[in-house]
């Protein structure tokens, strides 16, 4: 039998302190759909994806309930789309709208794959794919995507980079009246993963099996509220029950994501371990930080807490389960956590700040707003940077932001949800311009040269 | 297949009886029960077989919590996994 305080810990953990399953992501091959046109393709991709996933939301549901642990997204991935649109790039936008359509069929809310490899070189129908994103990110509601401009193993790829910068300007343009929402569902990666369970980068890689379960665990809650409990408690003590916490969280995971599986006739496929927050009170990796004694996210001592913060995740997680993998770490998404918002608006934490954080935890620069006069290549050199990070230290880095139409430093944007709020927050006026026009390959460094 | 229900709330007479008339009367048979008062507040924690039940684990799930609500307690009903997951190495 059970004891007390077992038992009641797993319900204060749901009940009080935000634990819950953030996505049920089914990653679906979409490369048998590839046929002679782009009308028939199309039609190919809405059918698969449609009878693949067609239980996802039902049995998530069921799950949920037998288990007592919320499950908050079902979402799908699929096989990069540019790979699928290859044969007919200047109809990429039928596939994009494909995919799009079947996400509204299957009540998911979001389904990512509209993606391009481009790491090393962009073929003539990858530049035609990616040129299409701003208008089939406009055009659909519910499709994500995203590029990888750069990996530890090939070097970046300037020229994507300056492409990207370009994009996502363009993006903003046209999704101006509701201040430029498209970026919030495009993400710039350098080492982007295959499995990856969450949105806006999930796509479903080449290299796995036709169809796969991934399941993306959270809970910043949970962790903050362990730490609360241990207030005078030194560092190692504090990264030994940081551990102990993503143990459980991902224990119940990895549980989530086998029944998943099996209920969904796929593959179980990884456990991703990242503390992903969400713009509530109480479920803020910010919070976390500034509960280890930070007076505001942001200040001197901050990368330092989040590198502990995301390691001890991921030793207490990698004991957990039994296959790790996606992006596993802390999120650090600025309009999706209350706490980054609010040291945002109070000046704290600046894009500077930002990307040293994102040298030590998963991911990158997430949901940041900047000026609406923030040119292309301003942007592109923010991808640059975000890359070498992720380049040289062999980790996934990227780049979700937002140039908001018309709006400057002061101003915010409220995309509602889970997407949050963001303040906008000044990036640095002086030109990059003349970096980012030279193109070519930043080479991979010396120690990517292992074999 | 096992479950555990948990109950909790403000202490008073006849819970115990009360879930589990609801229980017996949906053919969930207890295995196991224990029962305290953590800090004026009446905790119970059950082991059920759900194999001779025709109710469902989800909907028993449902209805227990919507029961719970008219005698005032908290009631979850979830896979026994659950928690042999979180908690067992």
């Amino acid at each position: 039998m059970f004891n007390y305080g077992d038992v009641l810990e797993t319900i204060n953990m749901v009940e009080k302190e935000h634990l819950d399953i953030r996505t049920v992501t089914m990653g679906i091959s979409l490369l048998p759909c590839i046929c002679g046109t782009a009308e028939k393709t199309a039609q190919k991709v809405y059918d698969t994806v449609c009878k693949k996933a067609e239980n996802i939301v039902k049995v998530t549901g069921e799950l949920s309930r037998e288990y007592g642990i919320p499950i908050v997204n079902k979402r799908v991935s699929v096989t990069p789309a540019a790979l699928i649109c290859a044969p007919f790039a200047d109809k990429s936008y039928l596939i994009g709208k494909a995919l799009d359509n079947a996400a509204k069929e299957l009540g998911i809310d979001f389904l990512g794959g509209y993606s391009a490899l481009v790491h090393k070189g962009m073929a003539d129908y990858e530049k035609q794919f990616i040129s299409s994103i701003p208008e089939v990110l406009a055009d659909t509601e519910r499709l994500c995507s995203s590029v990888n401009i750069g990996s530890s193993k090939s070097g970046i790829n300037m020229d994507a980079v300056k492409l990207m910068g370009e994009i996502i300007k363009k993006t903003a343009a046209i999704t101006a009246d509701k201040d430029g929402f498209g970026c919030a569902k495009l993400v710039v990666f350098c080492n982007a993963v295959e499995d990856n369970p969450f949105m806006a980068g999930a796509f479903h890689g080449v290299g796995e099996s036709g169809t796969v379960i991934n399941v993306g665990v959270s809970g910043p809650g949970v962790v903050q509220h362990a730490i609360e409990s241990i207030p005078d408690a030194d560092l190692s003590e504090l990264a030994e029950t940081i551990k102990r916490t993503a143990f459980k969280i991902t224990r119940a995971g990895q549980l989530i994501a086998k029944e998943a599986a099996k209920r969904l006739n796929a593959e179980f496929g990884i456990v991703d371990l990242s503390l992903a927050p969400t713009p509530t009170r109480g479920d803020s990796v910010a919070q976390i930080l500034e509960e280890m004694g930070l007076e505001s996210v942001g200040t001197h001592g901050t990368t330092a807490c989040l590198a502990m913060l995301n390691d001890a995740v991921k030793k207490g997680g990698v004991m957990a389960s039994s296959r790790v993998g996606g992006l596993s770490g802390a999120f650090i998404p600025v309009s999706e956590d209350i706490g980054m918002i609010e040291a945002a608006e109070r000046g704290s934490l600046c894009i500077d700040k930002l990307e040293a954080m994102t040298a030590v935890c998963s991911v990158g620069l997430d949901m940041i707003a900047v000026p609406g006069d923030t040119t292309a290549a301003t942007i592109s050199a923010i991808i640059a940077d975000e890359a070498a990070i992720g380049m040289i230290n062999n980790k996934t880095t990227a780049v979700r932001i937002i140039p908001a139409p018309d709006k400057k430093v002061g101003d915010s944007v409220n995309f509602g949800g889970l997407l949050g709020r963001a303040p906008i927050i000044p990036v640095h006026n002086e030109s990059s311009e003349k970096f980012i026009k030279r193109g070519g390959l930043i080479p991979a460094p010396i120690h990517s040269n292992k074999n | 297949m096992h479950a555990v229900v948990t109950v909790v709330g403000k202490d008073k007479t006849g819970i115990i009886a009360k879930i589990s008339a609801f229980l017996a009367e949906r053919g969930v048979n207890i295995l196991d029960i224990s029962q305290t008062i953590l800090q004026d507040y009446f905790a119970m924690i059950m082991l059920v077989d759900l194999s001779g039940s025709d109710t469902g684990l989800s909907e028993l799930a449902d209805e227990c919590a919507e029961m719970g609500k008219k005698i005032g307690m908290s009631v979850h009903v979830q896979h026994e996994e659950i928690f042999n997951a979180m908690h067992k190495v």
